[in-house]
C-alpha cells in the first residue's frame, strides 16, 4: 500500500518534470516540428518573421537583428536554428521554436552572406569589410578561423558567392581581384586554401550545383561565367558562355542578378543574363548556350520549381512589379503576373505546390498555387525581402 | 490617392515659393519618394545605411571632398566601367543635386 503510493507519486513527479522540460525546450505548450517553417526577412525593421507555411500563418516576429537589408539565412541540420547573415556584419542564431535570438555576434563591418558546412558544425560568413571569410562554431558562434581575402597582387577584396561544398569545404570568389578560392576546413583551426586566379573581371555572385559538382561564378565586368569542376579542381576554372552578349552593348544594371536556385532539368541549366532582358539556357554536357529566352526585364532571380517544369523569374528596378513563369520543356512564357511593387524574392515550397513571393513596397508576401497560378494567401509583413524555408537545411549550396 | 499627393505637392510648392524650402527643391511627396529610392534601391548596392556594399560608401565623410557636380553627373549618367547605372531616366539633375545634399548632410536615423 505505502509502496504503491510512493511509486505513484514518483511517477506523477516524473511526468511533471518531463512536461516542464519539454515546455522549456520548445518554448511552447504544444510540441511541433520545424519542417514546414520559413524565415522571412523584414529588411527595414531589422526583424525576421517565423512563418508556418502549412497554415500561412506568422508565428513570431523576432526583432534586434541589426541591418537586415540583403540578409540571408542558412539552417542547422536539425532545422531548429536559423543563422541570419546581416548587412552590418551581424551573425544571428535564431531559435525557431522559441521564437527568439539564441546568440548574436557582430563579426565584421559589412557582410554579404554565408554558408553552413556539410557536417553542420561550422558557419562561414562572406565579408566586404574587412574583405574575407570568417568561420564560426555553429553551436557557440565562437570564431574558429579567419581567412582574409588578400589576392595574389596584395590587394584586399570583397568576398561574394560563398557556398558550402562536400568535404567540409567552402568555395567563394573575390570581387575586386577576380579569384575563386576553395577553403578546406577538415581541420577547422587550420584551413587549407586552393586558389584560382584570373577567373574574369568582377565576379558578382556564385553558386554550386545541387550535387556539389560544379561551382559557377557570374562575371559582371565581362560577358561570361567562370566554372570549376569540383570533382577535378586541378583542371582549373574554365570560362563558359563567353561573350554571350555577342558584342551588343549591355543595358545598365539596376539590380545585381542572383545566381541562387538555378534550374537544372534534363541536363540544362537556366541562368539570368546580366544587363539583358533574357535568361540563358546552358547545356551542362558541353557548357555551351542552348537557348536564350526573352523576358520582361533584367532578371534578378530565375528559380526552378523542384520538378523543374517551371522557372519563375523576377526583375530589376523599375520593372520589379512583375513575375514571369517559363514552361521549361517548351521554353515559353506561360504567365506574366503582377504581385505588386518591388518583388524581391521567391521561394518554392519543398515539393513545389506553392511559391512564396515577397513584395517589398506593398508590405506583403503573396503565396501562389503553382498549378493554377492563383493567389492562395497573403501575409502582411514589413518590407519583406528574403524568404527561406527550413528544407534548405538539407540541400548543398543553400 | 494621387490627387491627394498632387494637392500636397501644390501646397508644399506654394509654401516653398514663400521661402520655407529652396526654390529648386523637389516637392514634399517627391522628396519622400527620392529618399525611399535612395535607401531601398541605391541601398541595394551601397547599403541601406549607405555605408557601402558592392558599391562604395556614401556617408558624409566619404563625399565631403567631392564636388557636387561630379556626384550629380555620376548619378545621372552612371559610371562606365563600374556597375553604377545611369539614373537619368527617372531623376532630374535638380533631384540628383537634392539627393547629393541629403547624403552630404547624412541621413537621419
Amino acid at each position: 500500500m505505502t509502496i504503491r503510493f510512493v511509486r505513484t507519486n514518483v511517477f506523477i513527479t516524473l511526468i511533471g518534470v518531463a512536461a516542464a522540460m519539454l515546455a522549456a525546450c520548445s518554448g511552447t505548450a504544444s510540441l511541433r516540428g520545424t519542417g514546414d517553417l520559413a524565415v522571412i526577412i523584414e529588411r527595414a525593421a531589422g526583424t525576421v518573421a517565423i512563418v508556418d507555411t502549412t497554415h500561412h500563418r506568422i508565428l513570431a516576429q523576432v526583432p534586434g537583428l541589426g541591418d537586415t537589408s540583403h540578409a540571408s539565412v542558412v539552417f542547422s541540420r536539425d532545422e531548429r536554428y536559423a543563422y541570419v547573415f546581416g548587412r552590418d556584419g551581424g551573425l544571428t542564431k535564431v531559435d525557431l521554436l522559441a521564437g527568439r535570438i539564441d546568440r548574436r555576434v557582430v563579426q565584421a563591418g559589412n557582410s554579404i552572406g554565408g554558408a553552413i558546412s556539410q557536417d553542420g558544425r561550422l558557419i562561414a560568413v562572406a565579408n566586404y569589410e574587412p574583405g574575407g571569410v570568417k568561420v564560426f562554431d555553429a553551436d557557440t558562434l565562437e570564431q574558429v578561423a579567419d581567412i582574409p581575402a588578400v589576392a595574389a597582387d596584395g590587394t584586399t577584396s570583397k568576398v561574394i558567392g560563398l557556398v558550402d561544398a562536400p568535404g567540409n569545404r567552402f568555395v567563394f570568389s573575390l570581387y575586386d581581384a577576380g579569384e575563386t578560392w576553395i577553403a578546406d576546413l577538415s581541420r577547422p583551426s587550420a584551413p587549407q586554401l586552393f586558389k584560382f586566379t584570373g577567373i574574369g573581371r568582377q565576379p558578382y555572385d556564385g553558386l554550386i550545383s545541387e550535387d556539389g559538382h560544379y561551382y559557377i561564378a557570374g562575371l559582371f565586368g565581362e560577358d561570361g561565367l567562370a566554372m570549376l569542376d569540383m570533382w577535378n579542381p586541378n583542371a582549373g576554372m574554365r570560362r563558359i558562355l563567353d561573350h554571350y552578349g555577342r558584342g551588343e552593348e549591355p543595358l545598365p544594371v539596376y539590380k545585381m542578378p542572383h545566381l541562387e536556385g538555378w534550374a537544372v532539368a534534363g541536363g540544362e541549366a537556366i541562368l539570368p543574363a546580366v544587363g539583358r532582358h533574357e535568361v540563358l539556357v546552358v547545356d551542362m554536357r558541353t557548357w555551351r548556350e542552348a537557348a536564350r529566352i526573352p523576358v520582361y526585364g533584367q532578371p534578378v532571380f530565375a528559380v526552378a520549381r523542384p520538378d523543374a517544369r517551371q522557372v519563375w523569374v523576377n526583375f530589376a528596378h523599375p520593372l520589379n512589379d512583375t513575375v514571369q513563369v517559363i514552361d521549361l520543356p517548351s521554353r515559353r512564357i506561360v504567365a506574366t503576373l503582377k504581385p505588386g511593387k518591388a518583388v524581391l524574392h521567391m521561394e518554392f515550397s519543398p515539393r513545389g505546390e506553392e511559391i512564396w513571393v515577397s513584395v517589398r513596397d506593398e508590405d506583403k508576401v503573396v503565396v501562389y498555387d503553382t498549378a493554377t497560378l492563383r493567389e492562395v494567401a497573403t501575409l502582411p509583413l514589413d518590407k519583406p525581402s528574403g524568404i527561406f524555408m527550413t528544407a534548405r537545411a538539407h540541400r548543398i549550396g543553400l | 490617392m494621387r490627387s491627394r499627393f498632387l494637392l500636397a505637392a501644390v501646397v508644399l510648392t506654394a509654401l516653398g515659393s514663400v521661402g520655407v524650402a529652396r526654390a529648386d527643391d523637389p516637392a514634399g511627396p517627391r522628396q519622400r519618394e527620392l529618399l525611399y529610392l535612395l535607401v531601398q534601391d541605391c541601398g541595394s548596392c551601397h547599403g541601406s545605411t549607405l555605408k557601402g556594399g558592392l558599391g562604395p560608401p556614401l556617408l558624409p565623410r566619404d563625399l565631403s571632398g567631392k564636388p557636387d557636380e561630379a556626384l550629380v553627373d555620376a548619378i545621372i549618367k552612371g559610371r562606365p566601367g563600374t556597375p553604377m547605372p545611369p539614373w537619368g531616366f527617372e531623376l532630374s539633375e535638380g533631384e540628383a543635386a537634392w539627393l547629393v545634399q541629403k547624403m552630404k548632410q547624412g541621413l537621419k536615423k
